[in-house]
């Protein structure tokens, strides 16, 4: 087991290294690279230029340029903004937890209406329940995230009247400004952006507990556990739905890029001062350094988190063993 | 004296193609889905003869005007007529669609038909690469290289060009056809006729294309069929966000770009592009879906 954690862990970190050597790659292969905020401003004479390329080290080649990117990171000097001025990991990690409050409401959000639909529509397998069930999940899966939200808003900030007369719900931001922290204010900020990610991506869930249900009923196990007599709840809890959930894990871990993905556009629409909006705003600006610190931030946590799926996979199932 | 059984064949005989036709249009959603992107495809292809307006045409004076008989989708903030405009844009977003998916299906079926079929270390090789692709935030990943794309002011990269988006969106789609197509290969080769195939003499090439590949066809249409669906999302979303297919060339992704200060007031300019991505994708998704029983030689008839 330690053996095999190591190797994994040996591969995880190459697979990182070899992905910081492309995303510098990439932006160093940006034409006129960091400079080009600097390319159009006419008081500046070849030699400022060719001052400030050596200043930022520009004036060395990439690979030399790349271990000293690398290094200066592994420290925890991850460059400054353009922007800001400030450092980018600490532009990160102010917004981090935004982002993780987003998506894990999201995420659990998902699992509780996918998991027990999902369940349900397998027991009624061919029912009427399960048809409009399978078709809305359908539905679901094929709605561009986006257009969602901006439906959301359109409906219940624009058109929908709260008590108040405001909006039903707030449409951007994560509290109100000018009004002093609550939680409150905060969960009704929560609700648009959670449920446009979280809709959507419960369709894929359900389907995919569907199945993985459809398959776990006929086993062999199943049966027995019936045989014996347990109670239909005992058989189908603890005996087919905890064996159902086992590919779900799998999928928790692969669909994590989509999940970043997803923050980018509920942020950016809803206004949610996460790193998803950070990288937009980035974006929009070039501010190198952001996007880098938050490419890497990224690449390392979908990497990490595959590899505890892995894990976590042969601890909850001890059909598969670890070579 | 016993009767002699009759052996009457009581099934008629049916080529493959027809028996898959027969079990695609018992499907009915998929068949639904199939005509309406039909129609789709015949009316964005055709948008020079359908469209009322030319969909650049801007007309300040008649701006946000509501569906009507003139404008049947309305106009948007430049007055633009929002048929024709959905129309042409159509037919931008199918064309990125289709593009970046035939990406995504050439390299991932190379991929995965060498990386199956050789194995060894050239599996390990291209597995390890398939996983560096696939542990990269594609979306973020795309962001830069659209940007790059624009920044590098090449010649062809004329405002609406849009190959070039369409070939990075393929470049970062083909993970999963490529584990499909490896899956799939690995199991094939080991049949007795791909043994035969050697013993009268063909080349490893022969055989990967001849002989494998058309065992792995079906997997890889229904893999195409949600690769294109995965790129008109993908496609409308980047230029959602502004570093897609830029204006004015509209596409159903960037006529929702500059919505989001207007649709509270107009809202047809946010509902009829995004209307038309849904419908597409979920036509598609059920053709996929029909396809998929139909290609499927173990499908048990209800």
């Amino acid at each position: 087991m330690t053996s095999y954690l190591l190797r994994r862990l040996a591969q995880a970190l190459l697979t990182l290294l070899v992905i910081s050597m492309i995303i510098f790659g990439l932006i160093s292969a940006v034409p006129g690279g960091i400079m080009s905020a600097y390319s159009e401003n006419t008081d500046m004479t070849p030699e400022d230029f060719a001052r400030l390329q050596a200043k930022f080290g520009l004036d060395q080649p990439v690979p030399v340029r790349y271990l000293k990117w690398l290094g200066n990171m592994l420290q925890g000097d991850w460059g400054n903004s353009f922007v800001s001025k400030r450092p980018a990991l600490q532009e990160i990690a102010d917004r981090l937890p935004n982002t993780i409050l987003l998506m894990g409401s999201m995420l659990i959000v998902t699992l509780l209406i996918a998991i027990p639909l999902g369940v349900f529509s397998a027991l009624k397998q061919y029912s009427l329940f399960d048809h409009i069930l399978t078709t809305l999940a359908l539905a679901g899966q094929s709605l561009p995230t986006f257009w969602f939200g901006l439906i959301l808003i359109i409906i219940f900030s624009a058109t929908l009247k709260g008590a108040d007369g405001g909006p039903l719900l707030p449409g951007s931001g994560m509290t109100t400004p000018g009004m002093p922290f609550n939680l409150l204010d905060l969960i009704r900020h929560m609700i648009l952006p959670v449920a446009m990610l979280a809709l959507i991506s419960a369709a894929g869930y359900m389907r995919y507990m569907r199945s993985s249900m459809l398959e776990v009923l006929p086993k062999d196990y199943v049966r027995t556990a019936r045989g014996k007599g347990l109670s239909e709840r005992t058989v189908l809890f603890r005996h087919a739905l905890r064996n159902a959930l086992i590919p779900i894990v799998t999928l928790l871990g692969l669909e994590l890029p989509y999940l970043f993905g997803g923050a980018l556009f509920t942020e950016t629409i809803f206004a949610w001062p996460g790193i998803g909006r950070l990288f937009f705003d980035a974006a929009m600006k070039t501010d190198y350094p952001v996007l880098m610190a938050v490419l890497m931030i990224f690449s390392a946590l979908i990497i990490f988190s595959n590899l505890l799926v892995d894990v976590v996979y042969t601890i909850i199932d001890p059909r598969i063993t670890l070579s | 004296m016993a009767e002699i059984p009759s052996l009457e064949i009581t099934t008629p005989r049916r080529s493959m193609g027809q028996l898959v036709i027969r079990q695609f249009l018992k499907h009915r959603m998929a068949v639904i889905g199939a005509l309406i992107l039909l129609v789709i495809v015949i009316l964005v292809a055709g948008a020079d003869l359908f469209e009322r307006y030319d969909p650049l045409q801007i007309n300040l004076r008649n701006r946000f005007q509501p569906p009507s008989a003139e404008h049947w989708f309305g106009t948007d903030d430049l007055g633009r007529d929002m048929w024709a405009r959905t129309l042409h844009g159509g037919k931008v977003s199918l064309l990125v669609g289709f593009l970046s998916m035939a990406v995504a299906i050439f390299i991932g079926t190379l991929i995965g038909l060498i990386s199956g079929f050789f194995g060894g270390w050239i599996d390990a090789v291209l597995s390890r690469i398939t996983e560096i692709f696939q542990s990269v935030p594609r979306l973020f990943i795309l962001i830069v290289l659209t940007t790059f794309l624009r920044q590098l002011d090449l010649p062809w990269m004329k405002p609406g060009t849009f190959w070039p988006i369409a070939l990075v969106i393929g470049v970062l789609a083909w993970m999963s056809v490529a584990r499909l197509v490896r899956g799939s290969t690995m199991s094939i080769k080991e049949q007795e006729f791909v043994t035969a195939a050697r013993m009268i003499g063909a080349n490893n090439f022969r055989i990967l294309f001849r002989h494998i590949l058309p065992n792995v066809a079906s997997p890889i249409i229904v893999a195409a069929t949600l690769g294109l669906a995965g790129a008109i999302i993908t496609e409308s979303g980047l230029s959602y966000l502004g570093f897609g297919i830029q204006l004015p060339t509209p596409t159903w992704g960037n006529m929702l770009s500059n919505t989001q200060n207007q649709m509270l007031t107009v809202p047809w300019t946010a509902i009829f592009p995004g209307m038309m991505i849904f419908i597409v994708v979920i036509a598609i998704n059920y053709l996929g879906d029909g396809l998929r029983d139909a290609l499927d030689p173990y499908h048990i008839e209800k």
